[in-house]
């Protein structure tokens, strides 16, 4: 309990994986708590990067990790500026009357 | 490494429980506000864990950029007095114990993987980019940036880029009525459309604006 190894960290990421796909079945109606547990998911995955390039000695996982920062925040600004259009057309963003493509 | 566990255990209790309140909080500006704290903690995590860069990379990216962008779409869409409601209807929450279930699936799923995981002995020997213990975590980093990586680090800001010509032709719109100067119509002027010049005859004047 004491020594804090790779099991810890990889646990904890697992954790918070978890948790952020049970926010998205329980928040289905609001889609930015949505989008928030897409960044809580891709943060528990730079978690797993993280401390196995660390406890391996391996730099790449960091490198990853980099990416990882960099494609969630281009999905961040890409889906709210999605969410915001479709706000603006059509006054909500209630996920359950987001049905124009229902035939 | 007494220290080295008080602190591990204080920041991931902060992340595991804020991770918690993001999900069932009732308002989503205060979904917004604790996942700035899962951030915060994280990145704790990550100095103390030895990966300086990263963990104030992640500061800045996500509690500076992206969580004010969450919380500037929450002010501006008027959602936050939108409830979550999914402890509150009834007829409508079936799918509470599903997802409930396969999240813990998932969960013992990674358990199990982490439980049984071993690496193979000579694994450290393969790798040609090992951490040397007397550079800092900056300075490695940046050596194998823009050597190794340079291509998917270029590639990245690609998609930084079409991102944020995306996000601002999408948010984009004309408005109808407004006065704008026009720089084109101005420099493009002509003597000739400007300045008349009219032959005035004596003791009549001359009468303009007919």
């Amino acid at each position: 309990m004491i020594e804090i190894g790779l099991g810890h960290y990889l646990t904890l990421g697992a954790v918070i994986f978890s948790i952020g796909i049970i926010g998205i079945f329980l928040n289905r109606k609001n889609i930015i708590v949505i989008l928030m547990s897409i960044e809580l998911i891709l943060l528990a995955v730079n978690i797993n990067l993280v401390s196995f390039s660390m406890y391996l000695g391996d730099l790449t996982g960091q490198v990853f990790t980099l990416f990882i920062l960099t494609v969630a925040a281009a999905e961040a600004a890409i889906g709210l500026a999605i969410i915001v259009v479709y706000y603006r057309n059509s006054g909500t963003i209630r996920v359950e009357e987001i049905d124009k493509l229902k035939g | 490494m007494i220290a080295h566990a008080i602190f591990f255990y204080a920041f991931s209790i902060i992340a595991v429980v804020s991770a918690v309140m993001v999900t069932v909080s009732k308002n989503t500006v205060h979904s917004v506000f604790f996942l700035i704290l899962d951030f915060i903690s994280i990145s704790c995590l990550f100095i103390m864990i030895g990966a300086e860069f990263l963990g104030m990379i992640m500061l800045i990216v996500y509690v500076g950029a992206v969580a004010v962008l969450f919380l500037f779409v929450v002010m501006m869409l008027n959602v936050a007095q939108q409830k979550n409601q999914w402890f509150i209807s009834k007829e409508n929450s079936n799918h509470i114990p599903i997802g409930l279930l396969i999240s813990v699936i998932i969960f013992f799923e990674l358990i199990i993987v982490i439980g049984g995981w071993k690496y193979k002995p000579d694994l450290f020997d393969q790798s040609n980019l090992s951490i040397v213990n007397d550079v800092s975590n900056t300075h490695s980093l940046g050596m194998v940036l823009y050597t190794d990586y340079i291509h998917i680090f270029q590639i990245s800001g690609m998609i930084l880029l079409i991102a944020m010509i995306g996000a601002i032709v999408l948010t984009f719109r004309q408005r109808e009525g407004v006065k704008k100067q026009s720089y084109l119509k101005q420099i493009s002027r002509e003597r000739a459309e400007g300045v008349e010049v009219v032959e005035v005859a004596s003791n009549r004047g001359v009468k303009i604006d007919d």
